[in-house]
């Protein structure tokens, strides 16, 4: 009750010390994560993606000193960086670029390591993002880390996605591939004062020209998850096509309509019903990742480990395949009285 | 899942703009399992005690080559604690004269490392400084 009632007064100490007890997933980070639910879904989640060095954070920097200072709005960053996967340790450098923003007591910027996680975002990403939400943050920026072809988890999570290209970094047959550039509600090419820009642009029409108009539908574990609301009616002011915007960020070039396009896209997300769709889905994804943990949870509570290391031993002198190894552990698999969480 | 790992704030205050020390640094707790918040060159005392709250890490690590120590450590050290991080711990590297070395420490400094500090035996100083 103490962190979440500190949380809930603006106490940034509090606040920080929270996140660390998320992040760890302790006991007092779920409790507390229970008591601020009810105050979540306010904030607008703006997810930036895209590859390393096409200038994110400095993008992120940029977006948020408009945020501040035209808009007056209250954000947090969540800032991820990739963790070693030899040592568990990581450098997380991304504050390097957001120095503009220090001594804003109204901005929150918080660092954190993948800790394994391949998807883009850290496990206990979505949760963070939780407590800045009930903490009373309007605009919540996730920043990825460098992402290849398929980090696309920050799509599943925020409202507005944009995917941070630059000049140089690949042809037309890259651009048609699946996985990052279809997520972008809003493409960005940063680094726009540098030679190729054309090719990029022309590269990324294209691309749009041949994709859209579809209907988004989120592949999730094999059960489709659709991302866009029925149609109600048929006109096609209702779907939206991603807009390409030029950035500049460290001469501060095209940032006012870069968020006037992230506006754009808000007004779009409510009027098509489209915000209380993608709420739903991060809902769903997360409930997902919640039971399976809990089921996960139960298992190992029940299963010997001796039996399972046997059973192990079986399929790797190939006398049981992985299938019916399966079959066989989950017998044990008790049934709970009802109210018992795993 | 439950999973600590020791965060540490790596941080340049003051005016000299050399931050190789920093990194390598940065790089040894790295490969000792740490996550190491790396904040670049020509932090302020107060961006540095804003960082290490925001980043609720156990450590900071200040790199001073210019010669300033005396007047920012101290600085650094007020503003954690103003703002309720008692129980971080401050190391600094660089090149501190030994005569200063004995007023830092009575300050609280945990540890000073000057040229030639194993990184070793800065990661060993941290592990056991955050252990108690």
């Amino acid at each position: 009750m103490a962190y979440s009632q500190a949380v809930l007064n603006g106490d940034r100490l509090a606040l920080a010390r929270l996140l660390t007890q998320v992040e760890n997933n302790t006991p007092d980070g779920r409790a507390a994560l229970i008591e601020l639910f009810p105050h979540t879904g306010r904030a607008h989640l703006i997810g930036v993606t895209g590859a390393p060095g096409t200038g994110k954070s400095s993008l992120v920097n940029q977006l948020a000193l408009y945020y501040r200072k035209v808009e007056n709005k209250r954000l947090a960053i969540v800032a991820v960086d990739p963790s070693s996967p030899f040592t568990g340790g990581a450098v997380l450098g991304d504050r390097v670029r957001m120095r503009d923003l220090s001594g804003d007591p109204n901005v929150f910027i918080r660092s954190m390591a993948t800790r394994g996680s391949l998807g883009g975002l850290a496990q206990s990403t979505a949760n963070m993002v939780q407590v800045f939400d009930a903490a009373g943050f309007d605009i919540i920026i996730i920043e990825t880390v460098g992402a290849g072809q398929s980090e696309v988890d920050v799509a599943r999570l925020a409202h507005t996605t944009l995917v941070v290209e630059a000049p140089g970094l690949g042809d037309d047959i890259q651009a048609i591939k699946a996985g990052i550039l279809e997520i972008a509600d809003i493409l960005v090419i940063n680094k726009a004062d540098r030679p190729g820009v054309e090719n990029t642009e022309k590269a990324l029409k294209s691309m749009l020209d041949l994709a859209h108009p579809t209907e988004r539908v989120f592949q999730h574990h094999g059960s489709a998850m659709r991302t866009v609301a029925p149609k109600q009616d048929s006109s096609a002011t209702l779907m939206w096509i991603p807009p390409i915007q030029k950035t500049v960020s460290i001469e501060s070039k095209g940032i006012v309509e870069l968020a006037e396009s992230i506006g754009r896209h808000v007004s779009h997300l409510r009027q098509s019903g489209d915000w209380a769709v993608r709420e739903r889905t991060r809902l769903e994804v997360e409930l997902e990742a919640l039971i399976r943990e809990a089921l996960l949870t139960r298992f190992w509570e029940d299963v010997p480990q001796k039996q399972y290391e046997d059973i192990l031993e079986k399929v790797m002198q190939r006398n049981l395949s992985p299938w019916e190894a399966v079959k066989m552990l989950l017998t044990n698999v008790k049934q709970r009285p009802e109210g018992l969480i795993g | 899942m439950t999973e600590k790992k020791i965060r540490v704030l790596v941080a340049k205050p003051g005016l000299d703009g050399h931050d190789r020390g920093a990194k390598v640094v940065a790089r040894a707790l790295r490969d000792a399992g740490m996550e190491v918040i790396y904040t670049g060159l020509r932090q302020t005392p107060e961006m540095i005690a804003e960082a290490a709250l925001q980043e609720d890490v156990d450590v900071v690590g200040l790199s001073i080559l210019s010669g300033a120590h005396m007047a920012l450590t101290p600085r650094v050290m007020e503003l954690l604690k103003a703002n309720g991080q008692t129980h971080v711990k401050v190391f600094i590297g660089g090149i501190i004269p030994d005569e200063d070395m004995h007023s830092l420490k009575e300050m609280g400094v945990a540890g000073i490392f000057g040229p030639g500090a194993s990184t070793d035996d800065i990661v060993r100083d941290v592990q056991m400084a955050v252990a108690g």
